[in-house]
């Protein structure tokens, strides 16, 4: 039985890892299948080469972390606020704000496409970095286990600092903020996985190659090169695209771990 | 002293507003008011060749239950829901028993089990798209290796649901695993120590201690699968475009080709109108569900 477990997970580690090395031999071997192998092989850095001098995948990561960072940075602001509040304070009607809130997190962004596209052309933000970010700004989900976080805060840290005079955002910013550091990280990475990944949003309102992210540029590089002598760049292409995500994982694996256990959010 | 007490309560009442503030404004402008904004919009006729929007009433929900291709890819989301959450659930709680023993290179393997849950949907689709492929892929390689000769799973509307199941599977299977592991861990030792005692076989042991016990994750996960299954489409646009015939199309991608392929917003407005309701109902039936849970714990 012991054993049987143990070859289950190497059968299934093996099974799953295949399409990774798939794009690997791609990428860095010649195109021709007949010919790849593990050991040895032609090992070349054509295809990268290719892909990098052809598209502008330099702009793309650009944007995406202008992108990714942007939005992590207005949501600190706005789920940091809003954790309290729901933490800490007794206000009218909290329970009932609490729920609307929480609407956020039952329908996903990408159902509301079709009016937000018409409300970004209003505000004449389309083919925008802003109009990337700005339908995202607020995160009911962050806001949701912060709150759990600062609810296990002792009060009597925050009322100690009233006594020294501190005013209520200085109280947030030296008592709480410092504490719930391991969430901050836990969300971080629940966001900047959930927007590098994005994709559907942002092909609909961009245009311009100042403005795509790497998942927008790499459909478009993909779906120009349509023929079997370009697959190879289009895997050196997706390679590049998942390399920096893969290798992120194996480093903070445990923080990603417990930070999807945290929340079904992506 | 009650004058005190009001002062303090509109002062709370009043921090509270200004500290929900930010979060309220962008919630109301990207997920309220779009959504009644849909709504309203699913009443109007706006395309083309109506640029000004005009009141139809519910025409549009007529034209909705006399389009076969809402009804096809209704369907199609039917069938993929039934064909990728059993699977991947049973597949992600397999991966959790047994990577939470310690072996030799636990964290590889679970790098490898859950990498396709971190990278993006397009460069999976990219992966697959050069696996499926006929000439060149790795499945017709292999399937060329032991005679049974070339197929192309993605021109066919017989097998390319199954080819996008399949890859589902594969992308989601690692991300369920993760809640699996989180649920077996809060599963106390003093539980498997008595049913040891008591003479319980392994078997036994799975089924009426850790199953039983991993019953709100399974929910969980469960929920999760079901809303995945009606969001998942980004591969859509780069593998079939929802082809051949519609065979692969889900109603995500059916509202961004009515929306931003033929511009017909108020149908659009419709179809998203219908694919908000079915959130609804699937957001219902996990806030049933989370009554539950806590009772469990």
């Amino acid at each position: 039985m012991r054993y049987l477990e143990t070859f289950v997970a190497y059968f299934l580690a093996i099974v799953w890892v295949i399409p990774l090395v798939w794009i690997v031999l791609n990428t860095f071997q010649p195109n021709n299948i007949s010919s790849f192998s593990l050991i040895g092989g032609n090992w070349t850095l054509e295809n990268i080469k290719t892909v990098w001098e052809g598209a502008p995948f330099a702009q793309y990561y650009l944007n995406t972390f202008i992108i990714v960072t942007g939005i992590l940075f207005v949501q600190f602001i706005t789920i940091t606020l809003a954790a309290y509040a729901f933490a800490r304070l007794n206000f009218f009607g909290k329970n009932i704000i609490f729920l609307i809130f929480l609407i956020q997190i039952m329908i996903p962004a990408d159902v509301l496409i079709s009016p937000n596209y018409l409300i970004l052309r209003d505000l004449s933000l389309l083919d925008t970095k802003l109009g990337i970010m700005i339908p995202h700004f607020a995160s009911a989900i962050g806001i949701f286990i912060l709150r759990q976080t600062f609810k296990s805060i002792p009060y009597e840290l925050e009322e100690s600092a009233k006594m020294d005079g501190c005013s209520l955002l200085r109280i947030i910013w030296h008592v709480y903020v410092p504490l719930a550091k391991p969430t901050f990280l836990a969300f971080s990475l629940i966001s900047v996985s959930y927007h590098w990944n994005n994709f559907l949003w942002p092909l609909i309102i961009t245009s311009s190659v100042e403005n795509r992210p790497l998942t927008v540029g790499l459909a478009i590089f993909a779906m120009s090169a349509d023929t079997g002598a370009q697959w190879a760049t289009v895997s050196a292409a997706t390679f590049m695209v998942i390399f920096p995500l893969v290798l992120a994982f194996f480093i903070f694996q445990k923080q990603f771990i417990s930070s999807f256990m945290h929340s079904g959010i992506r | 002293m009650r004058r005190f007490y009001q002062k303090q309560s509109f002062r709370i009442n009043f921090h509270a507003f200004l500290l929900l503030l930010p979060s309220l404004v962008f919630l109301l402008l990207f997920t309220f008011y779009p959504i009644g904004q849909t709504i309203f919009h699913s009443l109007f006729k706006s395309d083309l060749s109506t640029p000004e929007p005009l009141f139809v009433g519910l025409e549009n929900f007529k034209r909705l239950s006399e389009d076969d291709t809402f009804w096809k890819v209704l369907m199609n989301n039917i069938w993929f829901a039934i064909g990728t959450i059993p699977t991947t659930i049973i597949i992600g709680l397999l991966m959790a028993v047994v990577v939470n023993k310690h072996i030799v290179g636990r964290s590889w393997i679970r790098t490898f089990l859950f990498y396709p849950a971190v990278i993006p949907a397009i460069a999976i689709a990219n992966i697959w798209l050069y696996i499926y492929t006929p000439n060149f892929g790795l499945l017709n390689y292999v399937l060329n290796m032991v005679g049974i000769g070339s197929v192309d799973l993605l021109a066919h509307s017989n097998t390319v649901m199954f080819a996008m199941i399949v890859m589902v599977i594969w992308k989601e299977a690692g991300f369920f695993m993760i809640f699996f592991l989180a649920g077996l861990q809060n599963i106390s030792e003093e539980l498997y120590d008595a049913a040891k005692i008591d003479g319980s076989s392994r078997s036994t042991t799975f089924t009426r201690i850790t199953i039983p016990l991993l019953m709100p994750t399974t929910l969980f996960v469960s929920i999760l699968a079901l809303t995945n299954a009606f969001k998942l489409v980004d591969h859509l646009v780069v593998m079939t475009q929802g082809g051949p015939n519609n065979a692969s199309n889900l109603l995500l991608y059916y509202i961004y080709e009515t929306v931003f392929k033929y511009w017909d917003m108020g149908y659009g407005a419709t179809l998203t109108t219908i694919l908000l309701l079915i959130m609804m109902i699937i957001a219902s039936v996990q806030f049933l569900f989370m009554e539950k849970r806590i009772h469990y714990n």
